[in-house]
């Protein structure tokens, strides 16, 4: 490890990110890992930090890995679910900002659906600043626990092929994904129906296809996208059972991508929709061990940024 | 009438009196009354504007004043102020206020309102349709009487093709043009920015070049068959632009406007900036391939004028997420010298047609009085230091917003002082 503490008191998104950056925040989730282990999963490390979880738009499983770690290492958190607050009342994005500061939070951890929002309070706080998803721009702790997940099983990230499949143009988890490998030398091809792949994307330094076969092709690690119906409309995809056609992840398909391969997803699921169950649920799925490094991830990007050190162990 | 005004020393630039070199101006009684070198001032107070550049007063086609409905951004009052601090002898009001000008009884309000505080003229942009709600024709004689120079329904794209084309047909009658801001929004679903790989990668909706282009090319078909003047406002895309030179080959009665923002910025500002809501605006800012391309428009004579589009936006406004705020920036303390500096300083644009596209261009687009200091015409004229340094600092703005992409610019060129019809209406001290 070259370095010991984060360049910026925010992680904004994986795009910024520097290698040495995250193979620091890589190893403090490995070694913080052990805690979630435990009869008492609890540690003092960030005991009378305040941590809020701010989340303008509905979210289970990152909110809840988020507050895990929270708790984990002590932090006191608070967290608004924000439909019915008082930004839905019409309270400027500012006026919440310096509402929140009087409270003299240590880290804010935000989920918008516009993307930049986690930008401007970063821009008008003193407290850091997590993105936990801002619109289709980033999801950096995604990001950090998908790589986490492949690190474990491949040990490296260098010289990996990583297929990554789904509704690329609403998806910020395609986006900090793209950003993360491609700086720590894994190659990244992006798959999906013409009507949700961007224009250029290609401009990311990535592949891209419609091709779902061909982006199987060699792949090490194979990512599926959930389809996120709620928010296309039928104009951007007629019906789950055209999609499941051409683009849904079969053990057949996955026959395509090397021997060794493994199948990720960042969830919720739609089986029989990208991914069929039977392949879901294989050896080769670490869906779930995804959720577990969720949490080592989130507490080592919590850890490092409020402290602005190195995990000493228990006693520091 | 104000007292006899003689402009002395100052290199006058006068394309349309083919008129380039230092010359005396003698103003009285609202128009200019000899060019000469030297003239005798023969009683008439006397302006030093030696090392001055002497343009025909400058135009803007193109600007959202406010008043009535949202005075905290802006008035008229604040408006022309800002607008003659930016060199304005002349400016034109758009006529999406609240309620919309879309009467005779608004557009007399309005031009009493700019008599009260004697500074630029205001020519009011009359609404197309009533409330602007893209139904009925507004009464554009009535209009007319009151002021009115053209009719748009501004940011709003008339898609109603049989619509556009009673308009352009009832504006005949006038011989007013028709103004359209050209955005087919089934194509550019009112995204907050341009389409391409600065949006992909920061996750934004975009709207394609072509939503400008499509509507541009829509609206010269009906033009051309209804016997229309089309004036493209705000015109950002190399696409656009094209199918106007085509059109104007061929003999249309067309004309277009750019803006100082989309000749200078690019899409990539709002990734630079962070989501910065000082790079918002409609249409939005394009790519490096289209500044270029409006650049050597408007040296070749396809695009006639350079507009503010002066969009005032109250801070609390544009404190917002990217999509939810706004569009619009300002732009009337900015435009001469953002286009001086940037264009004519890095010899894409020539002084001559700089002096056009803020005077003559814009005059001729809509049959407006000024674009010319030749005796007898009227005595607006921008005085403009080419040597002045500055930095841009919203914070010492006319306008009441401060809503500028060109924040902490440096530049090198600025107005020295707006004379309207033979009165100085603004000078900069020091």
């Amino acid at each position: 490890m070259t370095i010991s503490c984060l360049r910026s008191k925010d992680l904004l998104g994986t795009e910024g990110l520097s290698a040495d950056e995250i193979a620091l925040i890589l190893d403090t989730a490995e070694a913080l890992r052990p805690i979630g282990e435990r009869p008492i999963k609890k540690v003092p490390a960030l005991r009378g930090r305040m941590v809020v979880n701010l989340f303008f738009e509905a979210s289970t499983r990152t909110r809840f890995s988020f507050e895990t770690a929270e708790k984990w290492l002590s932090a006191d958190a608070l967290s608004f679910a924000a439909k019915g607050s008082s930004v839905e009342k019409g309270e400027s994005l500012l006026d919440t900002a310096r509402n929140l500061q009087a409270m003299s939070p240590d880290l804010i951890v935000i989920r918008h659906s516009c993307p930049g929002v986690p930008h401007f309070l970063a821009r008008n706080l003193r407290a850091g600043v997590v993105n936990a998803g801002d619109g289709a721009h980033e999801h950096p702790t995604q990001a950090l626990l998908d790589a986490l997940t492949i690190r474990r099983r491949f040990g490296r990230l260098e010289g990996l092929r990583i297929a990554i499949t789904g509704d690329i143009t609403h998806s910020r988890v395609a986006r900090s994904n793209v950003w993360l490998l491609k700086r720590m030398g894994a190659s990244v091809v992006l798959c999906a129906p013409p009507t949700l792949l961007p224009p250029r994307i290609e401009e990311m330094g990535v592949e891209a296809t419609t091709d779902f076969d061909a982006a199987l092709e060699g792949a090490d690690v194979v990512m599926m996208l959930r389809m996120q119906l709620e928010r296309q409309g039928a104009s951007l995809f007629p019906s789950a059972r055209e999609y499941y056609k051409r683009y849904g992840l079969t053990a057949a398909r996955l026959g395509r991508a090397k021997p060794e391969a493994v199948v990720m997803h960042p969830g919720p699921m739609n089986r029989g929709v990208e991914i069929a169950s039977d392949v879901a649920d294989s050896a080769r799925s670490l869906i779930l061990e995804q959720v577990s490094n969720g949490v080592a991830v989130r507490m080592a990007v919590l850890y490092l940024l409020l402290t602005g050190h190195t995990w000493e162990g228990e006693t520091a | 009438m104000s007292e006899p005004l003689l402009v002395k020393g100052g290199r006058v630039v006068d394309p349309a009196a083919g008129r380039d070199g230092t010359f005396d101006l003698l103003l009285r009684g609202g128009v200019v009354v000899e060019v000469g070198s030297p003239l005798s001032a023969g009683g008439a107070k006397i302006l030093d504007a030696a090392g001055l550049l002497v343009f025909p007063g400058f135009i803007d086609l193109h600007a959202h004043l406010r008043e009535p409905g949202r005075e905290q951004a802006e008035t008229v009052a604040t408006g022309l102020k800002a607008a003659a601090a930016g060199g304005f002898t002349a400016v034109c009001a758009m006529p999406n206020t609240d309620p919309v000008n879309d009467s005779r009884a608004i557009s007399e309000y309005l031009v009493s309102k700019a008599r009260g505080a004697a500074g630029p003229r205001l020519y009011p942009i009359g609404a197309v349709t009533r409330g602007q709600a893209g139904v009925d024709l507004a009464e554009f004689g009535e209009m007319q009487i009151g002021g009115v120079v053209a009719v748009s329904d501004d940011g709003k794209w008339l898609a109603d093709g049989a619509l556009l084309r009673r308009a352009f047909e009832h504006a005949r009658l006038f011989g007013l043009p028709v103004i359209q801001h050209c955005e087919d929004p089934s194509l550019s679903g009112g995204a907050p920015m341009h389409e391409g790989a600065v949006s992909t990668r920061l996750g934004l909706p975009g709207q394609p070049a072509i939503a400008e282009a499509a509507a541009v090319a829509r609206d010269l078909l009906v033009a051309e068959v209804s016997g229309g003047r089309l004036h493209v406002a705000h015109l950002s895309t190399a696409r656009a632009l094209e199918l106007v030179r085509e059109a104007r080959a061929r003999g249309l009665r067309v004309t277009c406007e750019v803006t100082p923002h989309h000749l200078t910025l690019t899409d990539e500002e709002i990734a630079r900036s962070s989501f910065s809501t000082s790079y918002k605006m409609n249409p939005p800012l394009r790519e490096p391939s289209d500044c270029a391309a409006l650049a050597a428009g408007l040296e070749d004579g396809t695009v006639d004028a350079v507009a503010t589009d002066h969009a005032p936006h109250h801070e609390d406004d544009k404190a917002l997420d990217f999509e939810t705020a706004p569009f619009g920036v300002v732009g009337l303390e900015t435009a001469a010298a953002v286009v001086y500096d940037r264009l004519v300083r890095t010899g894409r644009l020539s002084l001559g047609r700089f002096a056009e596209v803020f005077s003559a261009g814009p005059a001729r687009a809509l049959d407006l009085p000024g674009g010319t200091l030749a005796p007898g015409a009227p005595a607006n004229v921008t005085l403009f230091d080419p040597q002045r340094r500055w930095r841009v600092d919203a914070s010492r703005f006319e306008s009441l917003s401060r809503n500028t992409p060109f924040e902490g610019w440096d530049l090198v060129g600025a107005p020295a002082a707006t004379i309207v019809e033979g009165r100085v209406v603004w000078k900069r001290e020091t």
